[in-house]
């Protein structure tokens, strides 16, 4: 009907302004009222498949559909880890090297391996798809397809038959020998063939079988056994770590750990289908909440509510103040509340900014363009709405994310480099000059807190106040941090032997190269000022932009003195930021994640003391001690701790920033019904410009009409006419 | 005329040659195969053992031109004469494997496994939604403008015309595309600011970038079109209608029209087959799923195939153009033989 309307109101603006609805809204008229969820996504996933999958924009699809063990508190902070599909917190037992049980508060030296043994809830079962459909006898309809029977098969909804059935502990062993297999690239398999007991050995085994195997031919993991993973029974399996590794646990709550059948694995392996696009990697198959529907990158994704999902009730509690955000009102409902979720497809902001106002989109982000029109600033310093947003109904969330920008010192170079008290010096010089509340300030709209060490709010081991500021940068002053003057640093750089920025020795101006992948107009305006940091303490900064897989080179041979990075937490420890200073970590060395080449057999001991143990107040003494030699070797300019700022419609509730926590869509609930009457407020067409635009071209045409008339009444052409 | 086209096709062999070959040497100057592993591994925790596992598989570990140290066991062209030059040398490189399929339009998989000739498939109807409509009501509105300020030449709609003609040229066209979605979908809340629909549903969708494409054109076509059509008003036989007592408006759309048709036809029928590729900057501002924002894709994701694909396939149906655009002459003038 609507579209009826629609299209008999087409090319007729009389009726416009008698027609009250949205034309401008994208979404089909089926939708109407829908209880769905609206959002864009900029960026195409690369990979879908658990066992690949290690991107934020993969894993807000993905932590919808699939089901770790674990999974994260949703409204608690810092972050809590709590059952998913296991019935509880895993049971960890530690062995020692004589396969004898020790007690919890064994010495981590007599460990020899851990075990986690993990119990699944009975009565999962996975969405409803065609590796599980059976016939009338009860065998697998498509687990024997030949090129024939995919001849007319593009897409996974081509197979008529679905099926299902319950998540069973054989699942999840599956899942992590596919960590090893041969075919995929899991980023984690170098990490985890360090932890998980015979993972390396067992990829080597996978290697040579697959080589006797046919091109793309199924390699079935079921008839290799991994010691390190093992189904117990049907419900309960065991995972053998190495030594003591408490932050498996984190990864427990990570897809990489989320189950796969084994008869899904065999559908996707058959001839033919990796041709037509038909892999896991595209069309996942999960027992979560939710499910994807439509994998259509160019334009949509839709995940819709998966049928089988048994249900979960809303968290009862929450952090303080969640309660009067109105985040404990559906405490003990069954979720997933929203039935679908479409995300459109935006490249560029400007739509993006405009469908949100319009109301086509739930939540936004904030980008710098807007930022003036969206937010202002309180007396207090606090950011808040502008009338504008307000009354819109427009709600303002703020989180600090669990993510560090750095820029970092390359300490394999001869003049920043090194464990020298000169380096050192002149590292915490520029480390002062380098003034990184005004960058915060200039650059991201104050959407971002100078950090004070590696840790960053929220994660244990990140300190406040008085006791959290770097002393070899900052002042506490007023009770707040104060950068410490340019005076200080020029002071640093004398005694580093480098007085006004010229080498004692040599005579000659120090100059600094800084490798960047940043280009472009904004780019150069960072760039510029950079540089001015740098003259402060008058030294030279050249700035060598470059694309980024130069860059990416630059950093793994170790040619670079200084650039920019960022690192986004894997899982709330501080194992997770501080390895990136471990000498093992090194990126020249060793290809690992510490870019600056950062290596102290002091802080390499205390980590490797850190890394096993539970979090209390010996931890956090280590943790202290740690980012202490951090701060005074100064290995990176300690950059900034991002705050992200969304915006959310006052149809959305539930919604809180949980950026660990990728399975947030089962919590979230919309009022489409406020929605739709809103979007009608706010978008009426209106027609009368295009009557004024008809009738300014009528007025045009019409003395051209009586010119042309009169002229071809006229006699004869004027000599005037025929020069061109 | 066959032996023409046929010269024109087998001419085409050669060029789409050195095309590959540039379009390979560039892609390759800028990004190695290890860039190309990274960009699909990820950014974290990626291993050179996982990289060269990526380029393994992919054949990316190949040498890029030539394999001095491939068996060989065919000899080049048959000669026996020269045995250390022999196929394998050639073929066993990534150029060939990677670009040889492309004379047969076989256009493979993209690096993330999907198949390219179907995704050109699925993403050529939404191009040609945007263009085909851009295309034919551009060329039919610019043509009536540029007669209509070639009627009224030398006149104050002459020169109003030129100067809006002027002023629309000098003007970017993501002014158009920006001024356009504010003013059409956000203040007037007429069509939907961005987005794709399927079926009758696509015309909400393609109406304001059809728009906004034939505005952001008109200055520059009609102008022209303008200046094409009065040096054909000054000639002689125009002169001759006129003293047979033919109407103006008969002069001009049955005789300037038709003949200022041929240096139009150069530019015109040169675009019809690359309308299939779709318009970068529309689709990227309008969210359309064409194979411009595929090319865009592609070259951000540093996928060679898809590039690759999507260079050659342009570059055919430019020499396509061409040829139709010779043929064309053959029908508007019949001065013109093709041998």
């Amino acid at each position: 009907m609507m579209g009826f309307v629609r299209a008999c109101l087409l090319f007729s603006p009389a009726l416009l302004a008698a027609c009250s609805y949205p034309w401008n809204d994208p979404y089909p008229a089926s939708q109407d009222q829908a209880n769905i969820f609206y959002s864009s996504f900029r960026e195409r996933p690369k990979h879908l498949d658990p066992v690949q999958s290690y991107s934020d924009n993969e894993y807000q699809l993905i932590g919808n559909i699939y089901t770790p063990p674990l999974q994260y508190h949703y409204l608690k902070r810092p972050y809590d880890l709590m059952p998913f599909t296991a019935d509880r917190i895993p049971q960890l037992t530690y062995y020692d090297k004589n396969d004898r049980p020790l007690p919890d508060k064994a010495d981590s030296k007599n460990i020899a391996y851990s075990v986690y043994e993990i119990r699944i809830t009975p009565g999962f079962k996975y969405q409803p798809h065609p590796a599980f459909a059976t016939n009338a006898d009860g065998r697998p309809t498509y687990l024997k397809l030949g090129p024939e029977d995919l001849r007319d098969v593009y897409e996974l909804r081509d197979f008529k038959h679905t099926g299902t059935r319950e998540l069973t502990a054989d699942d999840y062993v599956y899942q992590i020998k596919r960590l090893a297999h041969p075919r995929l690239h899991s980023p984690i398999f170098g990490l985890m063939s360090e932890y998980i007991i015979g993972l390396g050995d067992y990829a080597e085994k996978l290697k040579a079988a697959a080589k006797e195997l046919p091109p793309g031919g199924y390699l079935d993991l079921s008839q290799y056994e991994l010691p390190g993973a093992t189904a117990v029974d049907r419900y309960t399996y065991r995972i053998k770590v190495k030594g003591k590794y408490p932050q498996f646990l984190y990864w427990l709550a990570m897809p990489f750990f989320a189950p796969i059948p084994a008869e899904v694995d065999r559908f996707y392996s058959q001839p033919g289908m990796a041709e037509k696009n038909l892999t896991l990697d595209w069309y996942p198959v999960g027992a979560g909440p939710y499910m994807l529907t439509v994998n259509d990158p160019n334009r949509q994704m839709v995940l819709e509510r998966n049928p089988n999902f048994p249900g979960e009730p809303y968290p009862g509690e929450g952090e303080p103040g969640d309660e009067a955000a109105g985040l404990l009102k559906d405490a003990g409902k069954r979720m997933p509340f929203i039935d679908k979720w479409v995300l459109s497809l935006e490249k560029e902001a400007i739509p993006n900014w405009n469908k949100f106002l319009q109301g086509y989109y739930d939540v936004s982000s904030i980008s710098s363009d807007n930022f003036d029109q969206v937010i202002q600033m309180s007396g207090a310093g606090e950011p808040q709405l502008t009338p504008a947003m307000e009354r819109q109904g427009i709600r303002l969330q703020t989180s600090i994310a669990p993510t560090i920008g750095y820029t970092g010192f390359n300490m394999l170079d001869t003049v920043v480099g090194g464990d020298s008290e000169r380096a050192r010096k002149l590292r915490q010089a520029i480390s002062i000059a380098i003034d990184e509340e005004e960058s915060i300030s200039i650059f991201l709209n104050g959407r971002g807190i100078a950090a004070q060490g590696p840790i960053p709010p929220g994660i244990f081991g990140y300190k406040e106040g008085e006791a959290g500021i770097n002393h070899y940068m900052y002042d506490w002053v007023n009770a707040a941090p104060q950068r410490k003057s340019i005076d200080y640093a020029k002071k640093l750089l004398e005694e580093a032997g480098y007085p006004d920025g010229i080498e004692s020795a040599s005579g000659t101006p120090l100059i600094i190269n800084f490798d960047t992948s940043a280009v472009g107009p904004e780019a150069k305006a960072s760039m510029d000022w950079l540089i001015r940091q740098f003259q402060k303490i008058n030294l030279q900064l050249v700035v060598r932009p470059t694309d980024y897989n130069r860059f990416q080179d630059k950093m793994r041979k170790g040619t670079e003195q200084m650039y920019s990075w960022g690192w986004n937490a894997d899982y709330p420890d501080p194992e997770n930021f501080l390895f990136l200073f471990y000498s093992p970590q090194g990126k020249v060395k060793f290809s690992g994640e510490n870019a600056s080449n950062y290596s102290n057999s002091e802080f390499d001991r205390l980590f490797e003391r850190m890394r096993e143990m539970d979090n209390g107040p010996e931890r956090q003494a280590l943790v202290d001690q740690m980012v202490e030699i951090l701060r005074r070797d100064a290995p990176w300019v300690w950059g900034l701790y991002p705050k992200d700022y969304s915006l959310v419609h006052q149809w959305l509730y539930n919604r809180k920033p949980a950026k660990l926590a990728h399975n947030g869509l089962k919590y979230q609930r919309v009022d489409p019904q406020l929605r739709e009457s809103l979007q009608r407020k706010w978008n009426p067409p209106i027609g009368w410009p295009l009557l004024v635009v008809a009738a300014l071209l009528a007025l045009g045409v019409l003395p051209a009409i009586i010119v042309y008339r009169r002229r071809e009444r006229s006699g004869a052409l004027p000599p005037a006419h025929q020069a061109t | 005329m066959i032996a023409y086209l046929a010269r024109r096709v087998l001419y085409a062999i050669p060029i789409l040659i050195g095309v590959n070959l540039m379009t390979f040497a560039l892609f390759f100057f800028i990004n190695s195969p290890d860039d190309m592993a990274r960009m699909q591994l990820g950014q974290k925790r990626v291993t050179p053992e996982a990289v060269q596992k990526w380029k393994e598989e992919r054949g990316y570990d190949k040498p890029t031109l030539f394999n001095a140290g491939a068996r060989c066991e065919r000899p080049l062209f048959g000669w026996s004469a020269a045995p250390k030059l022999c196929q394998e040398k050639l073929t066993d490189t990534i150029f060939f494997e990677k670009s040889a399929s492309m004379f047969w339009f076989d256009f493979g998989h993209a690096d993330d496994g999907r198949d390219i000739a179907r995704e050109i498939k699925l993403r050529m109807g939404p191009s040609l939604a945007v263009t085909i409509p851009s295309f034919l009501i551009g060329l039919a509105a610019f043509l009536t403008f540029a007669l209509i300020l070639a009627f009224f030449r030398a006149t104050y709609v002459d020169f109003l015309g030129v100067v809006l003609c002027v002023a629309a040229m000098s003007i970017s066209v993501f002014f158009y595309i920006i001024g356009g979605q504010w003013l059409i979908s956000k203040l007037w809340h007429l069509v939907p600011i961005s987005g794709f629909g399927y079926g009758l549903d696509a015309w909400r969708f393609v109406v304001l970038p059809v728009a906004l494409a034939v505005l952001a054109g008109a200055g520059g076509s009609t102008r022209l079109y303008r200046t094409l059509f009065l040096e054909e008003i000054g000639k002689d036989y125009v002169r001759t209608a006129r003293a047979k007592g033919l109407s103006e408006a008969r002069v001009l759309s049955r005789h300037v029209l038709h003949n200022g048709l041929i240096p139009i036809l150069t530019g015109v029928v040169v675009a019809i087959p690359t309308l299939f590729i779709g318009s970068l900057v529309f689709e990227s501002f309008f969210g359309i799923p064409g194979l411009g924002s595929y090319t865009i894709e592609a070259i951000r994701s540093q996928d060679f195939l898809v590039v690759r694909a999507m260079v050659f396939l342009g570059a055919v149906l430019y020499i396509v153009g061409l040829i139709l655009t010779d043929i064309s002459y053959t029908l508007v003038d019949p001065r013109v033989r093709l041998q």
